[in-house]
């Protein structure tokens, strides 16, 4: 059974469609790469498949449609890491992971051991316990992307939608978190993660989802999305391609204009 | 015992200095111990009839509508995650106002003494239903904001309309003098009026500890994590029409304790949007009160005003934070 | 700079001349006017030739202008004056026009003598002035000396100076006029004017309160002009009077306050509403004022005596 599954999902903004009739499902144990040029709809179908904003079409999330859960239920199940890296208080960082935790606690109830071990594990898991203390609001953009990426990991939710991740990441913490990612998905979690770095998506997803102007271009195994061809009608660019034993290398070389 | 532990303790106990403070001191300036003395046995009649029905509900409703300023203060800041928001940004003080100055006008508050709560309190209401009218119930928070600007303009515009057109200049300057917020010579009556719509509102506004912790997030991540928004919002308006505008209607309109006493208690509870808010009710409790009592006590004969009197107590605290904020980044 | 110290001087002498002012504006009433008067003033031309059109712009000016004036002389009043509630001489008035002190209705009236209160906005005043128009302005009267004063000075500038000395005349039979009751102690009196204010030392409804028999709860408790009592003061003094003004029907908070549930602790108190525009202005209706409150002074001591007589039996 796929953990996520969208039916013909159509999102609207006026008139036009932003996110147009896309269909695909995500099972258990994959990290699927959602990628596109700027503006092809990565966050607006991230939205909708969380119900944050009105769509056509459906979700199913675990096999029931959307609609049928309730959002503390939804939050059990699916972790959403926004691109916007918003903290609006300078709370510790031990206390914004902790946030994490909030869809399986009582309201008022204090962090149960469970919670205090799962937020252990994130900070572990994201590289940050050595400035836990620290306010988040002062870390660096960098460290500020991962402490996010640890908060939503405390959520320990089968499903992690996250929206570009490594943007702003040195190339070693980059490498981390995807490799993180993997990790989830050998754990038998499911991630959809939105990506500009061609390589990181083909050497670290097990499938690709391709976006062009809100429509589906192109799914499957990152060889086959990536070719020449559908790069050039996607990014109308040309690439690099290549390969070591650790999988493909995908460098953007040159703009091709029609 | 952390520190942090020690806050709420800390600000419950000046709160009950300040409130027997508030009980003990009064222009009449009888001991202390004989004022209480008629407050519990009613020996004196004179004194135990000041005492039990002008210092008492003086002080319930300094203690009250102070907590519902400091606490819904405190909840809009973390709703709107903004450290300027306060209770008459959403337009609740200056409706109620407005409601207040129209009870003086047409006259109903000489008929009627219940007339200018109830009007005061229909205007706050008024005002936070025009404004999720036009703000929508699931909007966000900048158009809160603009919406909350919005009303409060209109407000304070038909109010200086309403004094402008006052037939005399005695309406007048009571209708100001009002506005300026006081606790003088309030009753039971007032306790009764407003007591139960500021319990009913603090209980609501204290259940956003929750959603306000998420909202740190950003509201995309604080609905990710199963924070029905819309809820959210009918709490924190809600509880703030409620509380605030019952404070408004007995005592007119008292600012900058919703604006300066979260903002001072924040560092203190460790920038928790939670834990924020007991602090602020307690410490906006406290400033009301030690306001109230410096009142008295300054010059009783002038009835020198609570709103003026926050106003300058609160003015440089902030200014020094402004100071040290720029200091900070610079 | 010269000019300056001239005029601080006078100020000064005029502020602080309580007991002799009446009896030097007396003395000089037909020069320019007591006093009282800014120095400016002396440069005019006196009381010799009797102004044909008059303007007033305050109700106290209006009022003593309605008592003084020949027919035909006062062409203006202020808007306040028409006002039954604010005005003790509404009827008088009559149909005289109006004004509401805004320097163009005023210019266009062509007055040769404007009679203004020292508080009233000055900027028309001074545009009036500024158009060659003549300004007089009057301070706010304190007490009864003011009153004689400004009373002279009115009659003077109008050109009927004897009808001052008449109305002054009037004003201290009114307040010679002993009948007062026998008190061993005097009785306590507050006054609550509209707005819940009181008044205190240095205030006409002080000297009215004292020249009827009164000790004023306001003075004695440290107010000097307005200022405000609490219910808790009124409660624990428990004076023997309380006076409601009754300015305005309107929004009375002094009422407001009156109906507390605590002032039933003002049981013993004697309660009297009276027309306050009686004493808000230094004219000769202040013996009125003097002599109604005598009458309560009367009521309120035979209440005494027979609440004596009864708790004797």
């Amino acid at each position: 059974m796929s953990l996520l599954a969208l039916d013909r999902l159509t999102v609207r903004r006026g008139p036009c469609p932003v996110v147009d009739d896309v269909s695909f499902a995500i099972r258990a144990g994959e990290v699927v790469g959602l990628i596109g040029p700027n503006g092809a709809g990565k966050t607006t179908l991230m939205r909708a498949c969380l119900g944050l904003i009105p769509a056509e079409g459906r979700v199913a999330i675990t096999g029931r449609p959307l609609a049928e859960l309730a959002p503390a239920e939804r939050a059990r199940i699916v972790a959403y890491l926004p691109q916007e890296r918003e903290i609006a208080w300078p709370i510790t960082v031990e206390a914004l992971v902790a946030l994490g935790r909030h869809p399986h606690r009582r309201p008022g109830a204090r962090l149960s051991a469970a919670d205090r071990a799962a937020v252990e594990t994130a900070l572990e898991m994201a590289e940050v316990s050595a400035f836990r203390t620290r306010p988040a609001t002062e870390l660096s953009g960098g460290e500020r992307a991962r402490v996010l990426m640890a908060r939503a990991l405390a959520q320990e939710a089968p499903l992690l939608l996250a929206d570009e991740p490594v943007a702003g990441l040195d190339p070693a913490h980059a490498l981390d978190l995807m490799e993180t990612l993997g990790h989830l998905g050998a754990e038998g979690k499911a991630v959809l993660v939105s990506l500009h770095d061609l390589t990181l998506a083909a050497r670290h997803c097990t499938r690709l989802v391709l976006l062009r102007a809100g429509r589906l271009l192109a799914e499957g195994p990152p060889e086959a999305v990536l070719s020449p061809a559908t790069l050039a009608a996607a990014y109308g660019v040309s690439a690099f391609h290549a390969a070591d034993a650790r999988g493909p290398i995908v460098v953007p070389t040159g703009r091709i204009r029609p | 015992m952390t520190p942090q532990r020690l806050v709420l303790p800390l600000l419950g106990a000046v709160t009950l200095a300040l409130f027997v403070a508030s009980l003990l001191l009064g222009p009449a300036g009888a001991p202390a111990g004989r004022s209480l003395a008629a407050l519990l046995t009613g020996d004196n009649p004179a004194l135990a009839l000041v005492m039990r029905e002008i210092r008492l509900p003086r002080a319930l409703l300094g203690l009250g509508i102070g907590a519902a300023l400091g606490l819904a203060g405190a909840a809009l800041q973390g709703y709107l995650r903004n450290p300027l928001a306060e209770p008459g940004l959403l337009g609740v003080s200056a409706a109620a106002a407005l409601g207040a100055v129209l009870a003086f006008y047409t006259g109903l508050a000489a008929l009627l003494p219940l007339a200018l709560p109830l009007m005061a309190l229909g205007g706050a209401f008024a005002a936070t239903l025009l404004v999720v009218g036009l703000a929508g119930v699931a909007g966000g928070a900048l158009t809160l904001i603009l919406a909350g600007v919005a009303v409060s303009s209109l407000a304070g515009a038909l109010t200086s309309l309403v004094l402008n057109l006052s037939p005399n200049p005695f309406a007048a300057s009571e209708i100001m003098f009002w506005l300026l917020g006081s606790l003088a010579d309030r009753s039971w009556m007032h306790v009764t009026l407003a007591g139960p719509f500021i319990l009913a509102g603090m209980g609501l506004l204290l259940l956003l500890a929750r959603d306000l912790e998420a909202l740190t997030l950003g509201e995309d991540a604080a609905r990710s994590l199963g924070i029905p928004l819309g809820r959210t919002r009918a709490l924190a308006l809600g509880g703030t029409a409620a509380a605030v505008g019952a404070g408004v209607a007995v005592a007119g309109a008292i600012g900058f304790v919703g604006l300066v006493v979260p903002h001072l208690l924040r560092p203190v509870v460790g920038h928790s949007p939670s834990r924020l808010l007991p602090a602020a009710a307690l410490g906006g409790a406290s400033f009301l009160l030690a306001a109230d009592v410096a009142a008295r006590l300054i010059a009783p004969e002038r009835d020198l005003k609570l709103g003026v009197l926050t106003a300058l107590v609160g003015a440089p605290f902030f200014l020094r934070l402004v100071w040290t904020t720029r200091r900070r980044l610079a | 700079m010269r000019r300056i110290v001239a005029i601080l001087t006078a100020a000064f002498l005029a502020g602080s001349m309580p007991g002799p002012a009446g009896t030097m504006a007396a003395a000089d009433a037909a020069g320019s006017g007591g006093g009282a008067e800014p120095p400016s003033a002396n440069a005019g031309t006196g009381a010799v030739a009797r102004p044909a059109r008059v303007v007033s712009t305050n109700l106290c000016t209006d009022l003593l202008a309605l008592l003084l004036a020949e027919p035909g002389q006062l062409v203006s009043v202020s808007h306040v004056v028409h006002d039954p509630v604010a005005s003790p001489l509404h009827q008088m008035a009559g149909a005289i026009p109006e004004n509401h002190g805004a320097a163009e209705e005023i210019h266009l009236l062509a007055p040769d003598l404007v009679l203004a209160g020292e508080w009233d906005d000055p900027v028309p005043l001074a545009m009036l002035e500024s158009l060659g128009i003549r300004v007089e302005r009057f301070p706010i009267e304190r007490d009864f000396d003011d009153a004689r004063a400004n009373i002279r000075r009115v009659a003077a500038l109008l050109g009927v100076p004897e009808r001052g000395e008449a109305a002054v005349a009037e004003l201290d039979a009114g307040l010679a006029d002993e009948k007062a009751p026998p008190w061993h102690e005097r009785p306590v009196a507050v006054v609550l004017g509209a707005g819940s204010w009181t008044s205190g030392a240095g205030t006409l409804t002080d000297a009215v309160l004292a020249a009827a028999g009164f000790r004023n709860l306001a003075a004695e408790r440290g107010i000097s002009g307005m200022g405000r009592l609490s219910l808790e003061e009124l409660l624990l003094a428990q004076p023997d009077l309380i006076i409601v003004g009754d300015t305005y029907g309107t929004p009375a908070l002094a009422e407001e306050r009156l109906r507390h549930p605590a002032a039933r602790g003002l049981g013993r108190t004697r309660r009297v509403a009276m027309p306050d525009n009686l004493w808000t202005c230094g004219t000769p209706l202040l013996a009125e004022a003097v002599a109604m409150l005598r009458a309560e002074a009367r009521a309120l001591a035979t209440e005494r005596a027979n609440l004596a007589g009864r708790g004797g039996r």
